[in-house]
């Protein structure tokens, strides 16, 4: 029982491992450049909107800023884009940001995905390639 | 046979009721004031702690056992939507109405960083007319009282999205029941014992999928009510629980449970339980499951299926 326990476990998450952006199929799923424009620019909108995190943008670009996030979620999503800006543990490593303030980005970010009509599916797809990214953004 | 009087069942089962009511009640004051807060306060600043900064659902929902979990199974995540910074306490009631029998549970959790869980739950297994075929009386009730501990080891659910491994949790729960005179004469050893388990809980998000599997050493009759060893058995064994849910919405989760449980005792036999569920997030202060659930035999009556509703509140 124990051992077909943990194999089926090891098995399932084999399964799931994500797939890599070699190809552009998320990319196409959101709905390609120009979608992910415009999820950028609502992320960017909610993101000042919203009183949790909204002063850690106080001396930000926010013009220069929704484009190198739309070139980043490019990126991510497996477009044919480049991200100049820089590593996201550069970015953040002054700004002292807690898991808390992390995931009111996340919710910022689901709130744009839902304006811009991605499915949830799809939202999730994309959600579980940046999740990683907590580990270099929060730091206290 | 005729064992112990039948003592004031029907109090008991209203001060569940009225407690359950109590603690929800208190929530649902709470919740708001919290939103309507102005000024910053010494409060405001001392209910900075409970942050809610998790996201929508990551707290699960609370199981039989009261514990942060599924319905059935015990999850890795620990409860409620306090972060690693923060603490996160909720309350559940959970009404399971069986063909033959009900299973009320009312309790209370604290999650605390994110890391560490305490939980207490009063539980009261009503045998209804069964009581009255068994010589016990009709309505005749087991309460058990649980008081668990989980503690998060390593992983993260959520977050390591790169990484093949689940979050990892170990626990502990005490549970003790009363009506030792009929645990003995069905063939029980003892009115209260020690589960322990490990867990791994990991969300799938590019699948939208969570899976928990957990694996608890215990000797629990009927997860407790009819105390734990028995004449066939009398040590620990390692039972399975398994959680599989796919994510719906933000707010909505449907999936299915898979329970395995002790058969120490020869004169009731015990099965596997399993069940069918939909948990919806009002908000991160309320949370609603819905299941279909089926315990198999329970004493005299085989294949015990019904309903199980559980309210969750906290903030």
């Amino acid at each position: 029982m124990r051992f077909f326990t943990v194999a089926a476990f090891v098995l399932a998450c084999a399964g799931a491992t994500p797939a890599f952006a070699d190809d552009d199929s998320l990319f196409q799923d959101l709905g390609g450049r120009d979608v992910i424009e415009k999820i950028a620019q609502y992320t960017a909108a909610n993101f000042l909107a919203d009183p949790r995190i909204k002063a850690t943008f106080d001396d930000t670009n926010m013009e220069r800023f929704e484009k190198l996030l739309s070139a980043q979620f490019c990126v991510v999503a497996g477009g044919p884009c480049e991200y100049k800006g820089r590593s996201m543990k550069d970015a953040h490593r002054a700004l002292g940001l807690d898991n808390a303030d992390f995931n009111a980005v996340v919710e910022d970010l689901q709130d744009a995905l839902d304006k811009a009509g991605v499915p949830f599916a799809t939202q999730n797809r994309f959600l579980a390639r940046l999740a990683p990214m907590q580990h270099d953004i929060v730091t206290k | 046979m005729h064992i112990g009087p039948e003592i004031g069942t029907q109090g008991q089962h209203l001060r569940i009721s009225v407690l359950a009511l109590a603690i929800l009640g208190g929530a649902v004051f709470a919740a708001p004031a919290l939103a309507d807060a102005p000024a910053p306060s010494a409060l405001d600043n001392g209910m900075a702690m409970f942050d809610s900064g998790k996201l929508l659902a990551t707290g699960g929902v609370t199981n039989v056992e009261g514990a942060g979990g599924g319905g059935l199974a015990t999850w890795a995540l620990i409860t409620g939507y306090g972060t690693d910074n923060g603490v996160g306490v909720d309350a559940h009631y959970t009404y399971v109405g069986l063909s033959d029998y009900n299973l009320q549970t009312v309790g209370v959790a604290i999650g605390v960083m994110d890391r560490v869980e305490l939980s207490y739950a009063w539980s009261a297994f009503d045998t209804q007319q069964t009581g009255a075929a068994l010589g016990l009386g009709k309505g005749f009730t087991f309460h058990q009282n649980i008081a668990g501990l989980k503690v998060k080891l390593f992983g993260d659910a959520i977050y390591d999205q790169d990484a093949w491994w689940p979050q990892i949790s170990a626990g502990a729960q005490y549970k003790a029941t009363d009506r030792s005179a009929v645990i003995a004469f069905v063939g029980g050893k003892s009115h209260d014992g020690v589960d322990v388990y490990l867990t791994g809980t990991k969300l799938f998000l590019a699948q939208s999928l969570l899976v928990d599997i957990t694996l608890r050493e215990t000797k629990a009759n009927q997860l407790g009510f009819l105390g734990f060893g028995g004449d066939k058995s009398n040590g620990y064994s390692t039972q399975f629980e398994g959680s599989a849910a796919y994510l719906f919405r933000r707010n909505l989760a449907l999936g299915a449970e898979f329970r395995t449980k002790p058969d120490n005792l020869s004169i009731a036999k015990e099965d596997a339980a399993f069940d069918v569920f939909a948990a919806y997030f009002l908000n991160k202060n309320f949370s609603l499951t819905l299941a279909y659930v089926n315990l198999g035999n329970i004493v005299i009556h085989d294949n015990q299926q019904g309903v199980y509703a559980s309210l969750q509140a906290g903030f």
